[in-house]
């Protein structure tokens, strides 16, 4: 018998058929596939890509130089040296990360009182070369302008949480 | 001697002792803000309460004398809730902005917070804020921050002498501050900035500069006076960022002057990195191989009389040690490491602090002859001052010489060599001061001994210091005062000229007449160098200051916090020093660069590493074989009678701040110049 049922099956093609079935059937369903880079799927407001400097409305940036992001970094990423302006206020002179070493641990963010530093949405920022990975502060503040929209919702939607 | 009983266990104090000193001796932490082991007790920040058994409610026990029976609990709920309270009213009024102050990460209350206090504040109402004072180049101040301990307060009144700060109005109101809008003009006022608990007073020239979790501590030793007081260097990578006391109580307890906390940003400028060679009349840089070759072309043939080296003030002993052995090499005998021209020398117990520093604490009675102390070593003003607070005014001080304030009560006598005459005839009040005095100790200072007639007035103060019974058993009044760091260790060394040789003035002079040919410098800038014109000047050491400038070859050296390095203070307490960072550019230890050069010239020094240089230090002097200790020095015959001439004796520092290349080279000091020293603004226009 079995012989005959096997035979009888490759003979009409049924393997074939339901397996055209299978893809006829996903040709109607909702698709799970994105079309990267003109679609992007859906991130957390807790997502941890490249990093900001973020600044006050009022313009003055937020960073008061206490350090502490660099102290928590697992990765050492974190360079910082301090100076006082010249209004007496304590900035940083100088607000480097190592993109390279960086884990995207989120310490950082989570240690700053001020929520200068930030670990914003963008996750596509590769470089064509290394240097182009190593962070200075002009780069973080222009990080932080042009994702500030973006970085506040992210903040105010995480708020209740924290 | 009180017996109680702390968390069950028995303890016996020194009567007179707190029960906080009792709680230590039980090993109980007990967390305080106002009491200081150096400063009176105060008793007002309330955080050390602990609970006592039949005692209503919990006492402060930095205030309360131990008593024979006391149960005390210091881990009790009571206790807790007791230090609690205080930490939040504490709180109250104290800024929650730790991630800018300076004082974040070795912050007594920050760490008594974590410990002792709540998580969270109930306060809801407005918090004061307080107008920040002004203390000059040195303390910053943020008065928001303050919560009342007073030690500052307590520190200036009673340790610095000058009693400018105070707590005005009362309760919430409380501000403390100078009463008048005026600087501290004190050289220990760097001393509040450790002692402010909280980021109240902090460092001006340090600010925001580094956090207290990325800096490297080395253990160093101070060259800037010849106290030699024991400091923490401080650095991040290889920058020296602050200097700190250590605590040592033979010699600078936990004090340190403002000129060994601040001038280290001098290491900063004006620095040597590299080797030069005058080239027509021009400093060419060069390598060591061109330095050392340009002084082989100079010295190899020369008779060793034709050759000098004078040491400086802040030269380590390991340097002095090779070049003395060089210069024993090349058979010159004229060197000296008294760069002042001063005559002392001889035997040890002539030019030490024979008292020691701590001894001051068991004289009654103090003749200071020639020295400037609050200049010339403010930590030891600072100790006779405490002597002089401990013995409420018994401690009667004579002052011979310039006149200064000392900051506590003394006799001004009279300016020079006559007064010293009338003193050791007993014409003057104060020999009836001297004869009464069952330990008396007389300070003589440089100011009396870098003149001419130096034998002379050295065997007048032996006089003194032998008719009014100053040496008598274990007891030697007689001290020395020296202004530079190497002195001492130079002098034991025997850095002095040897059989035929010239001193330091001689040098000078037939350098001027040419029958010096080549003068080594090492670190020696305070000398004539228009003297030296004629003759082939090597200098080797850090800065670039006058010696540099007349230099034909330049080597250069580390600073202090870039070498291990052997100091002698002036009480002869050889002490060691470790290197914080890396001398600058292609700078060397300078005991290397000397061994180096012994070698080029074909003489190699025999030893090859720093223990063999230490080695050899233990052969010179016995001085080197026990660090950190003093050895007694004999009491022999010394100085020479003779005629005293009449002009006053005068200090040789004149600006506490700026007394060697570092600290000329230093902003800070230039601005402590400018705000504290009088005559400064008079010699700018000049």
């Amino acid at each position: 018998m079995s012989f005959i049922d096997r035979t009888a099956r490759s003979f009409l093609l049924v393997e074939l058929v339901s397996g055209m079935a299978l893809t006829l059937k996903y040709m109607f369903k909702p698709k799970v596939t994105l079309n990267y880079p003109y679609e992007k799927g859906p991130l957390s407001p807790r997502f941890r890509g490249e990093h900001a400097l973020r600044r006050y409305p009022n313009g003055e940036e937020r960073c008061i130089a206490c350090k502490l992001c660099e102290a928590i970094c697992p990765a050492q990423a974190i360079t910082i040296e301090v100076e006082p302006r010249d209004d007496g206020s304590r900035r940083t002179t100088r607000y480097d990360i190592d993109m390279t070493k960086c884990i995207y641990c989120g310490f950082c963010e989570e240690a700053c009182p001020v929520d200068a530093i930030v670990e914003g949405p963008n996750f596509e920022f590769a470089t064509e070369n290394r240097e182009e990975l190593l962070y200075d502060k002009d780069k973080l503040l222009a990080n932080g302008e042009r994702w500030e929209a973006e970085l506040a919702a992210r903040l105010e939607a995480d708020a209740p949480y924290r | 001697m009180p017996k109680l009983t702390v968390d069950g266990i028995e303890v016996e104090v020194e009567a007179g002792a707190t029960v906080l000193q009792a709680c230590e001796e039980a090993g109980k932490e007990i967390p305080r803000f106002c009491y200081h082991e150096r400063l009176s007790i105060a008793g007002n920040c309330r955080m050390c309460l602990v609970e006592m058994e039949r005692a209503p409610k919990p006492v402060a026990s930095c205030a309360m004398p131990a008593a024979d029976g006391m149960v005390i609990k210091t881990d009790s709920d009571l206790v807790k809730k007791a230090r609690n309270g205080v930490m939040e009213f504490l709180l109250i009024n104290h800024p929650l902005d730790c991630p800018i102050c300076d004082q974040g990460g070795e912050c007594d209350l920050q760490d008594q917070a974590m410990a002792y206090g709540f998580d969270a504040s109930r306060y809801a109402e407005k918090k004061r804020a307080v107008k920040d004072k002004e203390l000059g180049p040195i303390v910053k101040t943020i008065m928001t921050r303050c919560i009342h301990c007073t030690r500052c307060v307590r520190f200036s009144e009673e340790v610095a002498g000058v009693g400018t700060m105070g707590a005005v109005y009362r309760g919430e109101d409380t501000e403390v501050g100078p009463y008048i809008e005026a600087s501290i003009n004190s050289e220990l006022s760097g001393n509040l900035v450790d002692l402010c608990p909280v980021g109240a007073l902090t460092s001006k020239p340090y600010a925001f500069t580094a956090r207290p979790w990325e800096l490297k501590k080395t253990d160093s030793i101070d060259v800037m006076d010849a106290v030699g007081s024991n400091i923490r260097i401080d650095s991040r990578s290889s920058e020296v960022m602050r200097v700190l006391p250590r605590t040592n109580d033979d010699v600078n307890e936990e004090w340190i002057s403002d000129k060994t906390r601040y001038a280290i940003d001098g290491l900063k400028r004006q620095r040597l990195d590299r080797p030069y060679v005058r080239v027509d009349g021009k400093l060419k840089a060069a390598t060591w191989d061109e330095a050392f070759a340009a002084i082989k072309a100079k010295v190899s043939g020369l008779d060793g009389k034709k050759i000098a080296a004078i040491a400086g003030d802040t030269v380590d002993c390991e340097s002095m040690t090779a070049l003395k052995d060089l210069m024993g090499t090349l058979g010159a005998p004229n060197l000296d490491c008294r760069q002042d021209g001063s005559k002392i020398g001889g035997p040890r117990a002539s030019y030490i602090f024979n008292t020691t520093i701590s001894g001051i604490d068991d004289a009654d009675a103090c003749l200071i002859v020639g020295a400037n102390i609050r200049a010339e070593a403010p930590i030891i003003n600072s100790r006779l001052r405490k002597r002089w607070r401990a013995t409420a005014g018994d401690f009667k001080v004579g002052i011979i010489g310039e006149s200064w304030d000392p900051t506590y009560k003394h006799d001004y006598l009279g300016a020079g060599a006559e007064t010293l005459s009338a003193v050791l005839d007993g014409k003057n009040d104060f020999a009836k001061v001297l004869k009464a005095a069952e330990k008396p100790m007389i300070i003589v200072g440089m100011g009396a001994l870098n003149r001419e007639d130096s034998d002379a007035v050295l065997a007048t103060v032996r006089a003194i210091a032998e008719k009014y019974g100053m040496v008598s058993g274990d007891w030697n009044g007689f001290n020395v005062l020296h202004t530079a760091a190497s002195r001492v260790g130079g002098l034991d060394l025997g850095f002095v000229p040897g059989e035929g040789g010239l001193a330091t003035n001689d040098i000078l002079d037939a350098a001027a007449k040419g029958d010096v040919e080549v003068v080594y410098l090492l670190g020696a800038d305070e000398i004539d160098m228009s003297k030296l014109e004629k003759a082939f000047v090597v200098y080797q050491g850090a800065m670039g200051d006058a010696g540099a400038q007349a230099a034909d070859v330049i080597l250069p050296g580390a600073a202090y916090t870039e070498k291990n390095g052997t100091y002698v203070n002036t009480e002869g307490r050889a002490q060691q020093g470790w290197r914080a960072v890396f001398p600058v550019g292609e700078a060397k230890e300078d005991w290397a660069i000397v061994r180096a050069l012994s070698g080029a010239l074909g003489q190699a020094l025999p030893y090859d590493n720093i223990d063999a240089v230490r080695s050899r230090m233990v052969e010179l002097s016995a001085t080197f074989a026990s660090l950190n200790a003093v050895t007694k020095a004999e009491w022999t015959d010394f100085g020479k009678a003779g005629d005293m001439k009449s002009d006053g004796f005068t200090s040789p520092v004149r600006n506490f701040y700026m007394t060697d290349p570092i600290s000329r080279a230093s902003v800070t000091m230039a601005k402590c110049t400018e705000a504290f020293v009088k005559d400064a603004a008079a010699e700018k226009v000049a």
